[in-house]
């Protein structure tokens, strides 16, 4: 997508002293003032420190940024974004992929599987949340009344490794059908030729998906892999603000929520700035992983 | 098929159905909830076969609510969010369709600038400056508007590269040929390239209207009043918004319509939407 700075325009252009910048003006104001300037002052702001009447302030340098790895808080909330995220992508994936190769052996119930397995990414984050909080709501839900049955006594207000088990299936859930379309897109690029070959010469189907299929499949799984990171890590906001609100003991409250929380709620505005600048990092970090991927696959 | 094996099949149908059973499951018990009265919840666990109260529940959450227990009527939230998806679809394509023009059909200062200045967009989502812009966006006055709503989410990176892509492929020859017949660069905008993109715009404003329609965390910071909630930010507040038992019947029925309008989209401009999806992550 990107061809480096040298990056082409039409042989034949247009000649305009002003049009150009007409035309980028309205995209290049609101980057400056709703994306540009407040990236700057969360890093500004992340270098101070304010007195409790929000009068003065103080330029302390990186106190915040060392504050925040000294607080036991932050580096659990960082050790349950790293469960949350990890478990989100593995289980999201894994079904998906399932799914994918499922529907691509079938012929004429191909669009029919698809059309039921794509709607949930249509369903914004929070809903996902609460349609999963209502199931496994601990007095009315069908699954903690199954898992009575098994002896299980479900309760994710008190439970934290249940209420782990809610956000990740709930963000899990929406993200499936995204990633079902993208390994199908793969699965439909592997030279059918190849499969053929591997089955003339004796692999049966596990051993074909195993050793042909999953490797060729590999730039796919690695390119969702980074896009269901970023999906976990930023964007499961509503997941978790719907539902457990990082609860019960923080169990819950990943490094997005905690921004907000300390941020807005706690009005602690230097530590809040300090973690959003880390945030920051992350996804450039994640950003450029991608990119760079893309360059490669082009260039095969 | 490589080998026809009947019982392979069957197994991936068997499989496949049970899928989709655990990917509409959790739709189905919102819908069947939102048939019941608000008893039914008290007695025990959730039914699973619908009931006789669907009519009451949707016209009590869409005109009325319940504002006893912090549900105002959603039929605004629902204008709202319609309102804020249109405009954030409709703003995206626009600004981003001048950009792609400017940067793919001209040469000029800064151009190579401009680019990476827009690419940067996508390294900084909402998420990570929120304070930041609360404080920008209540500077503007532009807190509990629509302009407020929709203005600072309408730069898009994505949307621009796909259509740069897009004007990549177009033929130099419709330039050559435009300006032979003494077409300027606006004119050539308006009645060649345009037409030309309508399957791109349309695929593109499939996936934004979609996210447009599901931001959360946007309108839950800049709007206060409730005239100007949306309607998937407003589920939270009716969940939290009582002191008593959640009333799940009313929350599903308001969960069903939030969830409707962007599930329509897809079923009804699937081909649109895979486009849109696979294109724009490339």
């Amino acid at each position: 997508m990107i061809d480096g700075p040298e990056m082409q325009t039409k042989r034949m252009t247009f000649n305009s002293r002003w049009l150009p910048y007409a035309l980028l003006a309205p995209q290049v104001i609101i980057t400056l003032i709703f994306f540009i300037w407040p990236a700057g002052q969360a890093l500004w702001q992340s270098m101070l420190r304010e007195d409790p009447f929000g009068l003065r302030s103080t330029f302390i340098w990186f106190r915040n940024f060392e504050r925040l790895f000294e607080d036991p808080h932050y580096l659990g909330s960082m050790k349950t974004t790293l469960i949350f995220s990890v478990s989100t992508t593995l289980l999201s994936m894994s079904v998906a992929l399932l799914f994918a190769t499922m529907v691509n052996r079938m012929i004429r119930s191909k669009d029919g599987y698809t059309t039921f397995l794509v709607w949930p990414y249509a369903v914004a984050p929070a809903i996902a949340g609460v349609l999963w909080w209502f199931i496994f709501n601990p007095s009315v839900g069908i699954l903690p009344y199954v898992l009575e049955g098994f002896g299980y006594d479900w309760n994710h207000r008190l439970n934290s490794g249940d209420a782990m088990v809610l956000v990740v299936i709930s963000a899990a859930w929406k993200q499936i059908s995204y990633n079902f379309l993208f390994f199908l897109a793969g699965l439909h690029s592997i030279p059918q030729s190849l499969i053929e070959a591997a089955a003339i010469d004796g692999a049966g189907r596990t051993k074909r998906f195993w050793t042909i299929i999953f490797p060729l499949l590999s730039p796919t799984t690695f390119f969702l892999m980074v896009v269901n990171i970023v999906y976990a890590m930023f964007d499961t906001f509503g997941v978790i603000h719907a539902t457990t609100e990082g609860g019960p003991a923080q169990a819950t409250n990943i490094l997005v929520y905690k921004v907000f929380r300390d941020g807005f709620v706690g009005q602690n505005l230097g530590s809040s700035a300090a973690q959003s600048v880390i945030l920051m990092i992350i996804v450039i970090a994640l950003t450029v992983v991608q990119f760079r991927w893309i360059e490669r696959r082009v260039n095969y | 098929m490589v080998e026809n094996d009947r019982w392979g099949t069957l197994f991936a149908h068997i499989i496949l159905i049970l899928g989709v059973a655990v990917v509409v499951f959790p739709v189905y018990v919102a819908v069947i909830a939102s048939t019941h009265e608000g008893g039914t919840f008290l007695r025990g666990v959730m039914p699973l076969l619908p009931g006789t109260y669907g009519w009451e529940n949707y016209t009590t959450v869409i005109f009325e609510g319940r504002s006893n227990a912090g549900a105002p009527p959603i039929g605004g939230m629902l204008w709202n969010s319609f309102v804020m998806a249109m405009s954030i679809a409709i703003g995206k394509i626009a600004i981003s369709l001048l950009s792609a023009f400017a940067i793919v059909y001209f040469r000029f200062r800064f151009r190579i600038f401009f680019f990476w200045l827009i690419f940067v967009t996508l390294m900084l989502p909402v998420e990570v400056r929120i304070v930041p812009t609360f404080e920008v966006v209540a500077q503007l006055g532009m807190l509990n508007t629509y302009a407020g709503l929709s203005i600072p989410l309408i730069a898009s990176a994505t949307a621009t590269f796909l259509f740069r892509q897009f004007f990549m492929t177009v033929p130099e020859e419709m330039l050559e040929a435009a300006r032979v017949d003494g077409a300027g660069p606006l004119k050539f905008f308006k009645d060649i390239l345009m037409p030309l993109s309508v399957t791109n715009i349309a695929a593109m404003f499939v996936i934004m209207f979609i996210y447009g329609w599901n931001q959360y965390l946007w309108p839950l910071l800049i709007t206060t009043d409730d005239s100007y909630y949306t309607i998937v930010m407003g589920i939270q507040r009716m969940i939290t918004g009582g002191d008593s038992e959640p009333l799940w019947h009313l929350i599903m029925a308001t969960v069903v319509l939030a969830a409707l309008p962007p599930i329509l989209v897809i079923l009804f401009m699937q081909r649109l939407f895979v486009k849109g999806l696979t294109e724009t992550e490339k």
